[in-house]
């Protein structure tokens, strides 16, 4: 018991917050979300805007007060302590720098708050710009920074007084396609080096596929699945999550069989294959929605436990191409085919095709 | 005024541009000839040597060797002086506080009525408030026996709060809540953030507020008219008194000097007025 | 087990009543920020306000202030003339007319200021920047600079040997001056020459974040220059337009420095009249009335004003 409970580094007990009076006027923005966040992990808390994510975050920084629920830092409760008496720090949105303040000053604020002697904090600052890789800007004011550099002195700052626990609000949105994918692979670095707990929020779910060690979806408040990225994407639970990561078709099946986890589906074209049941979900039976990505099907020369369609359109995208096409049932399936040397058969619009579904590929899904 | 020599060229560029109106350009610059034509008269006669005022003769700075030295103007000005920056610290002081509470604590019942009582004086007639302020200060000047030049200070000090208020609220609303919620994050107790972060990003609202809380209590006529007791002359009142007993050039170069006291004030308020963002994604 | 959840429960509702202690603190820090300008202006600002009711209802002392008698004579002085001797009134048109001129310079003064601020506004809006900030600061300066000089600087202009009528006369299109000063149309003059920067400034915010891409999209669509104008920019700039008239007419309506020095006794508006009630004529149950009606006048325009902001954002 004992050592199970130090081991988590962040626990969030049944929270709630509502903005407003009660849940009928107010907005509910988490909506009885229960988390266990483990020491060392990176973590990513994953949905649409206005999915609760960012108000879990300040919940579990402070800014905000639980409705109802508790939140655990490495065992101890959280609840009324004021933001300046949490060893959590968090990189902001926009970064949040003082500007009036050079880098250095910024990223000394926290060590002189909590009374830290101008020797060590001389140190502890070198020290965080050698690890954001930006020494040479120490004492540059901030507007004289790129978004990039900002970026780096945020982090710097907010993992300067070595807190455990740090928190990632969107800190990548405001940044181009190329730094993104640079810092994407530096915020894994420093986490690796540092070994602090990182709770990243972004609604980016590529972002959230590289980087994490687990994924919660969030939506309307309430956590839908958590999860390794791998079983996140390969097994959505919910029509919701397969939706949200990645591409992905939805088809109307029927359970025809379940056996502990195993179950034969039938589509609606009369195809019978093998289907993976969703986690912790009870009885289900009779007509479900079910999940296959496109890059499970493939085409086939064989019309045996296959599904017959016509290619309606091809689309190029670089490192291969996208078919959709149109089932005997009028339903639209998208088929991703990679290309790797010439070996692909080529089709054109109009032509009638098989298409093979790749085993496992068939999840059911909730709702 | 380079719009009115426009070249040929720039007259197609104007026709071509969609967003020009016709007609706009001269009247504004025609208007703003006409705000500033009046003061380079005053200028002008200023430095007048001719007594008459009314025919330009040679220049001369004698008018403002004699308003130096005229002991009216003098005690005037330092009536003035005394009043505007009392009323000026005061009102600076008490607005900044209510700043802080409308615009950095979340929103509580009452938060409308209290700006609204603060920017009441903006929306009743000066006169209407000179009058009442008048009659109050009489009723209490005959309950209490009290006198002096403390009440003509309050009385600034009450018109001045609203003037001081709007900028440091707009500074205050423009900085961005995420800094203090960063440095509340970065361990400083809610005394610290305010010392390290909330003061000395809010202080060109703060000086702005005073200086604007400064000029507006210095230019005052009717409040002061009203309230003012005898030997309570401040210099507005001085040059109206004097402009009721006919046009001086002695009058000419103290409100010229007045002006340009004003105008330079002005100038570091709209200096100190446009900040520079604390929202640090704006500046890239 | 129990044990430990009783502990914690113990625990919780400490917790939850430091936070009602925190909350209540907070309350407190508050109300004393608030406190200093909200008492001062509510004090001094607002509740001398009903005194001044209070006063309009009471008989004229001798050399100023009041004597406590009930007495609707302020009211009654407006509209009728006493006559000592034969106790009659007769209806008398001298205060209305202060009131009709009071209303209609201001009225003609906001107009003005509207088809000249406005243009303004616009032609600074499309500047650079660099060009915009320098219009800005030129309309700012008189915004902020003395109205009492100002208003000299007007009288120094219209009088008989002003510069006006002297190059008017130099340059032979008059013969002799022409009585300018101690007019309504220098008041009126004056009125617009004071107030024009606020009509301007409100009017240029509105206009500083409009998208000027609507301009293209609206002569796309086939909107001549002046359609442009009337249909999208016009309605855009309302709220700005609706302030800046506001921020104009209510100190028109109640000034006192601009009849003052350009109308003299010629041309009074109702700032003079209350004026006169409490320094010659020494009346201060009138002055109030007057100031009181003044103030309702404001009241109605401001409601008029609210009113039409607030629907205008409910559609």
């Amino acid at each position: 018991m004992l050592e199970k409970a130090t081991r988590s580094a962040i626990e969030v007990r049944s929270t709630t917050k509502i903005y407003g009076n009660d849940r009928a006027s107010g907005v509910v923005a988490v909506d009885d979300v229960s988390l266990e966040i483990t020491d060392n992990e990176f973590f990513t808390l994953l949905g649409p805007s206005g999915c609760g994510k960012t108000t879990l975050l300040r919940l579990i920084a402070g800014f905000e007060q639980p409705t109802q629920g508790e939140i655990l830092l490495f065992g101890e409760h959280l609840e009324g302590l004021p933001p300046h008496n949490r060893s959590v720090n968090t990189v902001f949105q926009h970064y949040a720098l003082f500007p009036h303040m050079t880098v250095s000053q910024n990223i000394s604020f926290g060590l002189e708050m909590l009374g830290i002697d101008k020797i060590e904090i001389r140190k502890t600052v070198s020290r965080m710009l050698e690890l954001v890789q930006m020494p040479q800007l120490a004492d540059r004011k901030i507007n004289q920074l790129s978004g990039g550099q900002q970026q780096r002195v945020a982090l710097a700052r907010a993992l300067a007084p070595n807190p455990k626990v740090l928190l990632l609000d969107e800190p990548l949105s405001a940044l181009d396609f190329k730094l993104r994918k640079e810092m994407q692979s530096e915020l894994k670095r420093l986490q690796n080096e540092t070994g602090i707990t990182f709770i990243f929020v972004t609604h980016d779910q590529e972002e959230a596929l590289t980087m994490s060690d687990r994924v919660a979806v969030m939506k309307d408040g309430q956590v839908l699945q958590v999860g390794k990225p791998r079983e996140v994407y390969d097994h959505p639970a919910q029509r919701f999550v397969a939706d949200f990561i990645g591409d992905i078709n939805i088809l109307r099946g029927e359970l025809i069989s379940t056996k502990k986890g195993e179950a034969k589906v039938k589509l609606a074209s009369g195809f019978v294959g093998d289907a993976i049941l969703p986690i912790g979900v009870g009885d289900i039976s009779g007509v479900v929605n079910v999940a296959i990505r496109p890059e499970q099907l493939s085409f086939s020369n064989s019309t045996n436990s296959t599904l017959p369609g016509i290619i309606k359109e091809i689309t190029y995208f670089g490192s291969g191409l996208h078919y959709e096409i149109e089932l005997s049932t009028g339903e639209t399936i998208k088929l991703r085919q990679q290309s790797v040397g010439r070996s692909n058969t080529e089709f054109s619009s109009g032509e009638t095709v098989n298409i093979a579904v790749a085993d496992d590929a068939i999840q059911v899904l909730v709702d | 005024m380079s719009d009115l020599s426009n070249t040929a060229h720039n007259k197609v560029r104007q026709a071509k541009d969609l967003k020009y109106q016709p007609g706009f350009s001269y009247i504004t610059w025609l208007a703003l000839f006409i705000l500033y034509a009046p003061i380079l008269i005053l200028v002008l006669y200023s430095f007048n040597a001719n007594r008459s005022v009314v025919v330009w003769t040679s220049f001369s700075t004698d008018w403002y060797v004699k308003a130096w030295h005229n002991e009216g103007i003098q005690s005037a000005a330092l009536i003035s002086l005394e009043v505007a920056v009392i009323a000026m610290v005061l009102s600076t002081t008490f607005a900044t506080m209510a700043a802080l509470v409308t615009t950095r604590t979340p929103p509580y019942k009452g938060m409308n009525i209290s700006i609204a009582i603060i920017n009441q004086p903006l929306m009743i007639p000066e006169i209407v408030t000179a009058v009442a302020t008048l009659i109050f200060f009489a009723v209490i000047k005959k309950a209490t026996g009290a006198n002096g030049i403390g009440f003509l200070i309050t009385a600034h000090t009450v018109f001045c709060i609203p003037f001081a208020y709007m900028p440091i609220r707009a500074r205050l609303e423009d900085m961005d809540l995420s800094l203090e919620q960063a440095a509340a994050d970065l361990y400083a107790s809610p005394l610290m953030v305010f010392k390290r972060v909330t003061l000395p990003l809010m202080m060109p609202g703060v000086l702005s507020g005073a200086m604007l809380a400064f000029i507006v209590s210095v230019d005052d006529v009717v409040i002061s008219l009203f309230v003012g007791g005898p030997g309570e002359t401040t210099l507005p009142l001085y040059i109206l008194g004097q402009i009721r007993r006919g046009v001086t050039p002695e009058v000419n170069a103290v409100s010229t000097v007045f002006l340009g006291i004003s105008v330079i004030l002005v100038t570091l308020i709209f200096l100190f007025g446009r900040p520079k963002s604390t929202r640090p994604e704006k500046s890239q | 087990m129990s044990n430990q959840s009783t502990f914690a429960d113990i625990e919780k509702s400490q917790l939850s009543a430091s936070l009602v202690t925190a909350n209540k603190r907070a309350q407190k820090t508050r109300a004393l920020l608030l406190a200093p300008a909200v008492l001062t202006i509510f004090l001094i600002g607002i509740l001398p306000l009903s005194i001044v009711l209070v006063y309009s209802f009471l008989e004229p002392g001798s050399y100023g202030g009041v004597k406590w008698n009930l007495s609707f004579d302020a009211y009654i002085q407006l509209l009728f003339e006493e006559d000592i001797f034969e106790e009659t009134l007769t209806f008398n048109t001298a205060y209305l007319q202060i009131f009709w001129r009071s209303l209609s310079l201001a009225i003609v003064a906001t107009i003005t200021c509207l088809f000249i601020g406005f243009p303004m506004a616009y032609f600074i809006s499309i500047q650079s920047a660099h060009r915009k900030n320098t219009l800005l600061f030129l309309v700012t300066i008189p915004f902020w600079t003395n109205l009492l000089i100002r208003t000299y600087c007007m009288l120094l202009i219209l009088r008989d040997q002003g510069a006006l009528n002297l190059a008017l006369v130099n340059l032979g299109i008059l013969d002799k001056p022409l009585p300018l000063l101690y007019t309504d149309f220098a008041v009126g003059l004056g009125l617009v020459y004071a107030f024009l920067p606020f009509m301007v400034l409100p009017i240029y915010t509105s206009l500083e974040k409009f998208d000027f891409r609507m301009v293209e999209a609206g002569s796309d669509l086939y909107a001549s220059r002046f359609k442009v104008l009337t249909r999208i920019i016009i309605p855009i700039a309302k709220p700005g337009i609706a302030a800046g008239c506001i921020l104009v007419f209510i100190p028109s309506l109640g000034a006192y420095i601009t009849p003052e020095l350009l109308g003299g006794g010629k041309s009074l508006m109702i700032g003079n009249l209350i004026n006169l009630q409490f320094g010659q004529g020494r009346n201060w149950p009138f002055g109030s009335a007057i100031a009181l009606i003044l103030m309702v006048m404001v009241m109605i325009s401001l409601f008029v004003y609210l009113n039409r902001t607030t629907r205008n954002e409910e559609s």
